[in-house]
């Protein structure tokens, strides 16, 4: 793989979202990349379960919310290091993601479309009601918890640089699947899941296995962005509005395609950094992504990567 | 003086309490079914879910808050003018986001209906922020002992029921009605026989959609709403289709009921915060075991 | 001849920036939509009549200079996240010297975060719940009372008229209504009142039947609880409609708010509690008195005063009064002379605890009991009935049973 340019494509975009904000010391750009980082993680994630093996998951938040919950309870109350809690999440939330799979995955297109959803509100009301967690109220982390990582103002570029080594491991991990065999049985899968069956590919597992991996990173994501808002509720932690925007974000950028998805994660960060303080459009912002979305699906279902195709036939080549 | 302990929720000592929850469910869930039968419509004629429903129904609820305070009519006068003007919404929302997605996988038909709604909510919010909107009505109700039925909840069950029998009969017994239960049960003999499939996958929108906001009417009579309302209540309709089967608009009806009864029994002996929870589990869980819902006919017929 | 006088208005331009105002930025979000936008318009009005009074007046004069007072407002559509990246943009673009709280306990805490990672002060005039500031802080400031405390003159009222009576707590599942409820719990307890119920519901709850029902089984006389606006009313109404025929009703915040007067005789007898009513009389130390800040606020924005818009008028003013006696904006100076302060203005007492433990809470400012009433006039209105040195009507108690 090191040999194919488009792993050291990424590894540039790394690179660059390491060293420009810290040159200058930058914190404003540094805020707006960190959400971007925030945004590609779960695009790409879900892109796994959308892009390739063609499953809507309307839910997905849910990983990152119960990943945050993992991580900020068990820095909060048993005061873990926050490595180790990190990672309690993601093995915690891909694990249960695996026996859920199991169940739901049986569902097909629509129906475990609207089963994430009833998952995804079925785990934020359970949370409201969950005292050890907050319940409604959350939890609120101590300002002391930033103290082993230097104090706040460090902390936040800690956080930052470990937002942005999730972000390229997602991308890795997507580009990865896409050229393995495991990829090939998941693209056969979105094309016709029983054609696929019957070729041999092991369709259950498979399906289980892309959903809990798909569950992975944005646990450890969800952790490190309330970990930083030092602040966790269920209303926030369980929002349907961000998996939305991840669905958009797919769509947009060509579902199924790495670079599509990265690219247009950030460019709807930018846009809806405009828009969050824009007096006149930030009401309109779930307009503008509602009609983007359905340009995208009526006109261009293989979104921008696809157009970049059709016009550029040398990139697919070298863009995953 | 020792402290007298708190009681948390106590199991209500009276039956009476019980049976009145229940009574209130069942009306409550005749509304829902009312609220869910477009969309079952929908679904089994074309196999598309309208992730639109949840913004129709809220149409349907500031349509009657609208009339009534400009026209100063009463609320139940604006069903008719609701349900004709739904139906031609519905006609369009076809011809943009649904025409051109047939045949397709779908997930398609699923995103575009979605994308719309993510339009009209964003314009509602837009328009009229997310206050609270209140359609007063103050009908006589009925009581027995300490509890009392308010009159419009039993009003809007009883309508609703008499709205789904109307479709029924629709169904089954017009030309027309019948001419969509072919297009559900096999889309390609139905054509062949020459009933034209375009035009009646557009009017089976158009009811749905008119389904959709003469439920919002009703609902607006109960209680008081939000631009964002709908997403609530859309999820009480998938449930509803759940239960009662996708493609099946009795089925929604008894569907709609299962809800009503669920929650008016868990609310005397569980702590209101759960009932949430319980309706949700029982959702997926449903959807688990019956992938087809529990009343499901054979899949696509009405 | 000309190139001179070219020189010297050249030289005019570059003297015109000396003569310029110092500015002081103030940074905040406001629920300009959203579940919460209703209650957040009074805030934000309360503050913005602040603003405009001080810069008519020549602005904030401390160290010898005069502060023209900007204000950069953002609409955080009732979300939380969305708190948190405006209020790190207000700091780190616009240049916020010092910041004000959004509406609501749950955004107040998400905001708080921030300001105190970034180290500046916030005025919290917005969210009343104790815990963010349990957390040790340095720079956070509560100029109203706090959600610990208000209930406890209704509970303490309740038990004068009626010491055996029973209470249904029926409350919304916010970090807020939680904590008022709670502390009222507690303090109903120790008056020897009996709890019967004590249940949340989901704050987007809109068929408020079956929990009226289960109040009306828990044979319960007092009710106490609600949430924000649109829960509160809607609560308020279904008890009319189906006869609950409480003895005693107190809700938060929704009938401290004159729409409640649109709910007609289903507002008759209920009562809330308020940091603040028209009728209340505290003689300031600076500042206007009520009267003038009533007339001010009707003049321009046509509409009475709440309690909101006065506790907005209050972030300001205490602000101003801390810059003015620090002598300067340097962010240590002032939150020493916030820490010092003891002052009464038309809004009340204000003082803040210091302790680390505590720091910000507020120590001194109390709540009154307001209870919606039949007018003179024959329209609703409300009249402050509780504590006895505030009060400007009696207690109706019981409330009369419904009529329809």
């Amino acid at each position: 793989m090191l040999r194919r340019p488009f792993f050291w494509i990424i590894a540039l975009v790394i690179v660059v979202f390491v060293t420009v904000p810290t040159i200058g010391n930058n914190v404003s750009l540094r805020e707006g990349l960190a959400l971007a980082a925030v945004y590609i993680v779960l695009a790409s994630n879900l892109n796994l379960m959308l892009g390739y093996a063609g499953y809507v998951n309307f839910g997905s938040i849910v990983f990152f919310g119960l990943g945050g919950y993992i991580c900020v309870w068990l820095v909060n109350s048993y005061s873990w290091p926050l490595g180790f809690s990190l990672l309690a999440a993601g093995v915690g939330v891909s694990g249960l993601a695996l026996v859920f799979g199991f169940g739901i995955l049986r569902l097909r297109g629509p129906f475990f479309a609207l089963a994430t959803i009833g998952v995804n509100e079925a785990v934020q009301a359970f949370v409201e009601n969950f005292k050890p967690w907050g319940g409604s109220s959350g939890i609120y982390i101590s300002p002391q918890v930033f103290q082993p990582l230097g104090g706040a103002g460090r902390a936040l570029w800690v956080i930052y640089f470990l937002l942005v080594a999730a972000m390229g491991a997602s991308l890795y991990l997507s580009y990865a699947i896409k050229t393995s065999k495991f990829g090939l049985g998941l693209l056969a899968i979105g094309q016709n899941e029983d054609a696929a069956a019957i070729l041999g590919v092991p369709t259950p597992r498979y399906k289980a296995l892309v959903y809990s991996a798909s569950a992975f990173l944005p646990a450890i994501t969800g952790g490190l962005y309330f970990f930083k808002s030092a602040f966790i509720q269920p209303s926030d932690a369980f929002d349907l509005s961000l998996s939305t925007e991840a669905i958009v974000i797919c769509m947009l950028g060509g579902q199924g395609t790495v670079t599509g998805v990265a690219l247009g994660a950030y460019l709807y960060e930018e846009l809806r950094g405009y828009l969050l303080t824009s007096p006149l459009f930030s009401n309109f912002q779930l307009v503008i992504a509602g009609v983007l979305l359905l340009v995208i699906v009526l006109f261009f279902p293989s979104g921008l990567m696809g157009w970049v195709y059709s016009r550029f036939p040398g990139t697919q080549r070298v863009l995953e | 003086m020792p402290p007298v302990p708190a009681a948390a929720s106590q199991p209500p000592t009276n039956m009476l309490g019980i049976l009145a929850s229940i009574i209130d469910g069942v009306l409550v869930g005749l509304v829902y079914g009312l609220a869910a039968m477009g969309l079952t419509l929908i679904w089994g004629v074309m196999d598309v879910i309208n992730l639109t429903h949840g913004a129709m129904i809220v149409a349907g609820m500031f349509a009657l808050y609208l009339l009534v305070s400009a026209l100063g009519i009463n609320p139940y006068v604006a069903l008719p003018p609701v349900l004709i003007g739904g139906f031609f919404v519905g006609l369009a929302l076809y011809w943009i986001a649904i025409h051109r997605m047939i045949g397709r996988p779908p997930l398609m038909s699923l995103l575009s209906t979605f994308a719309v709604n993510l339009v009209l909510i964003g314009i509602g919010t837009g328009i009229w922020g997310t206050a609270l909107f209140n359609v007063a009505v103050s009908l006589p109700g009925v009581s027995f002992g300490r509890y009392t039925f308010p009159g419009a909840h039993i009003l809007a069950a009883v309508l609703a029921a008499v709205i789904a029998a109307a479709l029924y009969l629709f169904l089954q017994k017009t030309r027309i009605g019948k001419a969509l239960r072919a297009v559900a049960n096999n889309r390609e003999a139905a054509e062949l026989v020459g009933i034209p499939t375009t035009r009646l996958l557009a009017i089976a929108v158009g009811c749905g959609v008119a389904l959709a906001g003469v439920s919002g009417v009703l609902i607006g009579t109960l209680f008081p709403f939000t631009v964002l309302s709908g997403d609530g209540y859309q999820l009480k309709g998938f449930i509803v289709t759940v239960l009662g089967g996708f493609g099946n608009p009795v089925g929604a009806l008894l569907g709609g009921v299962a809800l009503g009864l669920l929650e008016g029994i868990v609310t005397p002996f569980v702590p209101v915060s759960w009932t949430l929870v319980i309706e949700f589990v029982l959702f997926v869980l449903v959807l688990i075991a019956f992938p087809g819902g529990i009343f499901s006919t054979r899949r696509g017929a009405l | 001849m000309k190139r001179i006088c070219l020189l010297a208005a050249a030289a005019t331009l570059f003297a015109a920036p000396a003569l310029a105002q110092d500015t002081i930025t103030i940074g905040m979000t406001a629920s300009q939509t959203g579940p919460l936008n209703v209650d957040s318009l009074g805030l934000q009005r309360g503050a913005e009549m602040w603003r405009d009074e001080v810069n008519a007046a020549g602005g904030i004069k401390a160290g010898g200079k005069s502060y023209q007072v900007k204000f950069v407002v953002y609409d955080d559509q009732s979300v939380g996240g969305r708190v948190q990246q405006l209020y790190t943009r207000l700091i780190n673009e616009d240049g916020a010297q010092f910041l004000f709280s959004p509406y609501s306990s749950g955004l107040t805490a998400a905001a708080a975060v921030i300001s105190e990672q970034y180290g500046k002060i916030m005025i919290d005039g917005g969210g009343a719940e104790a815990k963010p500031f349990e957390l040790g802080n340095k720079y956070l400031f509560m100029v109203i009372t706090q959600a610990n405390y208000y209930l406890s003159g209704a509970v303490e009222a309740l038990a004068q008229k009626a010491p055996h009576a029973k209470i249904a707590m029926i409350y919304s599942d916010d970090p807020f209504s939680k904590a008022v409820l709670a502390a009222a719990k507690d303090q109903a307890i120790k008056a020897g009142l009996e709890v019967v119920m004590d249940e949340s519901y989901a704050p987007s709850t809109t068929d408020f039947g079956p929990i009226v029902n289960k109040v009306i089984s828990s044979n319960a006389d007092a009710v106490l609880g609600g949430g924000h606006y649109s829960d509160g009313a809607t609560l308020a109404r279904q008890m009319y409609d189906q006869k609950a025929n409480m003895k005693w009703v107190s809700l938060l915040v929704a009938p401290a708010d004159d729409k409640f007067a649109d709910l007609g005789p289903a507002a008759l007898g209920v009562t809330a509690p308020s940091q603040w009513e028209t009728q209340v009389s505290y003689k300031p130390q600076f500042g206007p008195t009520a009267q003038q800040f009533i007339k001010a606020y009707q003049d321009k924005y046509n509409a009475k005063p709440d309690y909101h818009a006065a506790a907005g008028y209050s972030q300001g003013a205490i602000l101003q009064h801390a810059i003015e006696q620090a002598g300067s904006v340097d962010l240590e100076q002032v939150t020493a002379a916030l820490n010092a302060i003891d002052v009464t203005t038309f809004f009340g007492r204000v003082k803040f605890a210091t302790d680390p433990g505590h720091h910000g809470l507020q120590d001194a400012h109390e709540m009154v009991l307001a209870q919606w009433q039949q007018m003179t006039d024959g329209k609703l209105g409300r009249q402050v009935v509780w504590p006895d040195a505030a009060k400007s009507a009696d207690l109706i108690y019981p409330i009369p049973p419904a009529t329809h």
